[in-house]
């Protein structure tokens, strides 16, 4: 079978090939802008970030003996050559740590419960398609936003003051922003429901409360339990750094043993602390997973 | 009446025959209440083994209204105090830019490691994979101190803290948008005699370049919020100036820092969600 391709004359190529070339100088053009904005953008960072390329040339060296440091005892010894037994050992407060990291995963639980009930109980309010009044839809918005643009270790500060030292604060401190960082995602799974069981029951009377329970809640609620084990990551991770300002968990003995240069002792706990997070984050995972196959048989 | 009980006759017979669908499911119903009863119990255990009580929640509620008083209305000392704080802002917003900018140039080239349809060997891909979690599983708070010791107090300290856990989130987000890609592209090339590097730079990078530019513009944003922070430890911007003034307590101060932050976090949230959906609607 013989095809024939009939090549069109110069002269009938030529204004696409002339357009072409204009969408290809202005593609260009405008690739260029953004590189010239990029540019321009960094030099004034680095003016105001204080950025000294001389001083980080002569002192990279020191983050590699910093990091190498982390891997030996006080003694010299590395710290493979005696990670358990005695005071002097590399995992010498293995116990005492384990008890600090547990304290912080009870703290990121409960900052989370307390996020999750607050976050559900304003989520209805917050949704455009279920709210009752326009107001409290506003309202709702502005104070989830707040919750969640102030970060969590400045309500732990300003909780520290509040509350006296300990874990308390730093439970509070997390509740709240989890609060509005699910508050805001609740109320966009709930804007995106199907509205015909809503419309069903509020037509043969049910009351708003009713509604939201039997309408919207069955509809949204695996969706939820999933975006909040997902923060439930996120919080153990921040529950890690309370203590930096006292507000309870392992940081406390974290930032202790960076500024007194305990070095074994950082890389003890931050060894025990990654392993907690990525044990976290696989049980999570494997939860939602679950979650989600869950969804899709029924 | 007579209707609605005929109605509610008509339910009964509904449910006889459909029997198996209305039938509760008692195993699911168990399941799901031994899961909430778990979680209840592990609540208030929690709070009993943190030594939670009641006085002392009631007299902090009362000191933070008084707090919250106290913070009205919010207020500066001087005017260069205000020109401090504003300085420390702009600061704050070159740390979340150098840090997001630097973390993605570095991870770029280190996500390739990571994908595994571009990484045939395992044990790369494995390793690369593990210490990008590694990395993110450390807070930027805590590099920024290591990095303070390395470079000194200052931004300088809090910019390379930002860029350092970025690489470790970048990596991952990188490495998925990789592996997520259409390899029909990359077959063509190597189908027309191209090398491997060629396959990735003109069948692959085209199509993540844009996922990968919103993710790094949404990763600015959230920077920005950590980089408020980042001061707390002394790496710069106006972390430090807030955790000064919550500690001398000048809540009037406070107040009008944190107002500061909320507005130039809304400001940058809003440039960037256009711009984001600019490069999005652009390309795709």
């Amino acid at each position: 079978m013989a095809r024939s391709i009939t090549i069109p004359t110069d002269d009938r190529l030529k204004p696409h090939l002339a357009a072409y070339a204009s969408i290809e100088r202005s593609r260009r053009l405008t690739t260029l802008i953004g590189v010239a904005l990029l540019a321009g953008a960094t030099v004034l960072a680095g003016w105001m970030g204080e950025v000294n390329l001389e001083l980080f040339w002569s002192r990279i060296g020191e983050f590699g003996n910093y990091i190498g440091r982390l891997f030996f005892l006080s003694n010299g010894k590395a710290v493979i050559t005696d990670v358990y037994g005695g005071e002097d050992s590399w995992f010498w407060g293995f116990f005492y740590w384990l008890k600090k990291i547990g304290e912080t995963l009870v703290i990121a639980y409960l900052g989370t419960v307390l996020g999750f009930i607050g976050g559900f109980l304003l989520c209805f309010f917050a949704a455009a398609n279920l709210t009752p009044a326009p107001w409290m839809l506003f309202v709702t918005r502005r104070y989830l936003e707040f919750c969640r643009t102030v970060p969590e270790i400045v309500f732990a500060l300003i909780f520290v003051v509040a509350f006296g030292l300990g874990p308390i604060p730093g439970v509070l401190a997390i509740g709240i922003h989890t609060t509005g960082a699910l508050g805001k995602l609740f109320s966009e799974v709930a804007e995106n429901i199907d509205m015909k069981p809503v419309e069903g029951l509020a037509s043969t009377g049910g009351s708003w409360a009713e509604t939201m329970r039997f309408a919207a809640v069955p509809q949204v609620l695996s969706n939820f339990v999933s975006y909040t084990l997902l923060r439930f990551e996120i919080n153990v991770r921040s529950a890690a750094i309370m203590g930096f300002v006292g507000a309870g968990g392992i940081g406390q003995d974290l930032i202790e043993s960076i500024r007194k240069f305990y070095y074994s002792d950082v890389s003890a706990i931050l060894l025990l602390l990654v392993i907690t997070v990525i044990i976290i984050d696989m049980a999570t995972e494997r939860v939602r997973h679950s979650l989600i196959s869950h969804e899709g048989r029924a | 009446m007579t209707r609605s009980a005929a109605m509610f006759k008509e339910l009964d017979a509904v449910g006889a025959r459909h029997r198996e669908v209305l039938r509760p499911n008692l195993l699911k119903r168990a399941l799901t209440l031994a899961a909430m009863a778990l979680a209840l119990v592990a609540f208030i255990g929690g709070f009993a083994w943190l030594e939670f009580s009641w006085t002392r929640i009631w007299n902090g509620l009362s000191q933070l209204g008084s707090i919250a008083k106290l913070m009205m209305p919010p207020s500066y000392a001087s005017e260069d105090q205000l020109f401090n704080w504003i300085k420390a802002l702009g600061e704050t917003l070159a740390i979340a830019f150098l840090g997001t900018l630097l973390a993605a140039i570095i991870a770029f080239p280190l996500s390739f490691l990571a994908a595994r349809n571009v990484m045939a060997q395992r044990v790369i891909h494995f390793m690369s994979r593990r210490s990008f979690d590694t990395i993110r599983a450390v807070d930027p708070l805590i590099w920024a101190l290591v990095w303070t010791n390395v470079v000194g107090l200052g931004p300088f300290a809090g910019i390379l803290a930002i860029m350092t856990s970025d690489i470790g989130s970048f990596g991952k987000l990188f490495s998925e948008a990789i592996e997520a890609a259409d390899q029909k592209p990359v077959e063509g090339v190597v189908s027309t005699g191209g090398s491997h590097v060629e396959a990735v730079r003109f069948g692959l990078v085209p199509q993540v370049l844009p996922v990968i530019l919103s993710q790094v513009l949404y990763y600015f944003e959230s920077n920005t919020r950590s980089a408020t922070i980042i001061g707390i430890v002394g790496a710069g911007g106006i972390g430090l100036h807030l955790s000064e003034q919550i500690r001398t307590l000048e809540w009037q101060h406070v107040s009008l820092i944190v107002l500061m932050i909320l507005v130039t976090v809304a400001v940058i949230d809003f440039l960037s969600s256009r711009l984001r959906f600019a490069i999005i609607g652009r390309r795709g």
